[in-house]
């Protein structure tokens, strides 16, 4: 549960990308403080829609489109919003893009549109989204908040797709809908009910743990 | 659809499709606040509270934007309302009774964010259920909220003492065990029909 709160803001609007560690604010979001697996924030739609491969790509995808422009505004903005009511005013601006959003994959595809359902809309209260927008991008300069938002959408997409892969492949016998496995495999069912999704996480998680204990004693 | 009795759609909130243990909803307050009994109870009454109070606005509001072809402001409005509703809540209660809101302390605040909430909101307009309906689809998924959460509880304080490998401690342990009650709640699935 670790969250970095970020040293002393940058001047600039864009700050000054060289002489800062800016490529660790990308590479930070990818495994050190994985959104998912070490944060573990964002568990709803995580766990919701990760029943197939597909479905848990375009749910991260779409969950780090809205971070990045969120991230992209509240950080240009991050002098104009009165202290009282920043929180209010980044719910306005994520349920902005979400609405976007929701209307664009609507306009895509309808089959994806159902198959996500709500849960596009409810990216609006992912608590991970709304974390680095008061955490990271109302602190920092926009160049650092689009590599933070880049760096937790990608990280995020990783670990909906680690989660998507597996029950898709043990429930259903396919990726991507291409079936995988000799045509006597006998599918685990309960890895696509919801029981499968909290058990999967709960070994990634466990896996996690593992490799980061190994790291530490050696 | 249309003939659903109110008992169907609070036991179908309820149990069947439990917010939490089958739709994934409220799924930090439940990973968060889960450790006490308690709290989990306390957490469980306010969480209720809000979505009754916050179903009732939605439902006007939906109404209203129908009235006016503004349906897309859907989302934008139902989070305002839901986090003003939150607001509004925390100040009654602060001032009719100071005991109760030492009690919830942080919690409250931490609602707007419960997706549970939200969801209440947005399902009962896509099932387009009338007004009395969404009363009881919100007490329902109110109660399941807290039936999963209590439950919850109960099973962590017991297993504090039990011997757990020290990498499957903290939350690899709790969604296992939840895991394993969503499994049971599966059983529920004959009762609607």
């Amino acid at each position: 549960m670790s969250n970095p709160i970020q040293d002393k803001p940058n001047t600039g609007f864009w700050g000054s990308l060289k002489d800062s560690p800016s490529t660790d604010e990308f590479i930070k979001g990818l495994w050190r403080d994985n959104p998912v697996f070490v944060q573990v924030l964002g568990m709803c739609p995580t766990l919701a829609v990760s029943n197939t491969a597909i479905n848990a790509l375009a749910m991260g995808l779409a969950t780090a489109f809205v971070l990045l422009m969120s991230n992209i505004l509240v950080s240009s903005l991050r002098n104009f919003i009165p202290k009282q009511v920043r929180i209010a005013s980044y719910i306005l601006i994520i349920a902005t893009f979400v609405t976007m959003t929701d209307y664009v994959i609507q306009a895509i595809s309808v089959d994806l549109h159902k198959a996500l359902g709500a849960f596009i809309s409810l990216i609006v209260v992912n608590c991970l989204i709304l974390s680095r927008a008061e955490a990271f991008a109302s602190k920092n300069t926009v160049g650092k908040s689009v590599l933070d938002a880049l760096g937790m959408g990608i990280g995020f997409t990783f670990a909906l797709f680690c989660l998507g892969a597996v029950r898709e492949l043990l429930g259903n016998g396919s990726l991507f809908g291409i079936p995988f496995f000799p045509e006597n495999f006998q599918e685990w069912i309960v890895m696509i009910l919801p029981a499968g999704g909290f058990f999967t996480l709960a070994i990634w998680l466990i896996i996690f743990n593992a490799t980061k204990e190994k790291r530490a004693t050696t | 659809m249309k003939e659903e009795s109110l008992w169907y759609i609070f036991i179908n909130a309820s149990l069947i499709n439990n917010f939490v243990l089958a739709y994934f909803l409220g799924i930090c307050p439940f990973l968060g606040v889960s450790g006490k009994m308690e709290t989990a109870t306390k957490m469980g009454g306010a969480v209720t509270f809000v979505m009754l109070i916050s179903s009732m606005c939605a439902f006007v509001i939906h109404a209203l934007l129908v009235a006016i072809n503004a349906t897309f402001l859907q989302l934008i409005s139902f989070i305002v309302v839901i986090a003003s509703t939150v607001q509004l809540v925390e100040m009654f209660i602060k001032k009719m009774s100071p005991a109760l809101f030492r009690a919830l302390g942080i919690f409250l605040p931490l609602i707007t964010t419960n997706c549970a909430i939200l969801a209440v909101a947005l399902f009962q307009t896509n099932k387009g259920y009338g007004f009395i309906e969404s009363l009881v689809y919100a007490l329902g998924a109110g109660a399941g909220f807290t039936l999963a959460l209590v439950l919850m509880a109960g099973l962590r304080e017991q297993l504090d003492f039990a011997d757990v490998p020290g990498i499957v401690k903290g939350t690899a342990l709790t969604l296992l065990v939840a895991g394993i009650l969503s499994l049971s709640f599966m059983g529920f699935a004959g009762l609607g029909s």
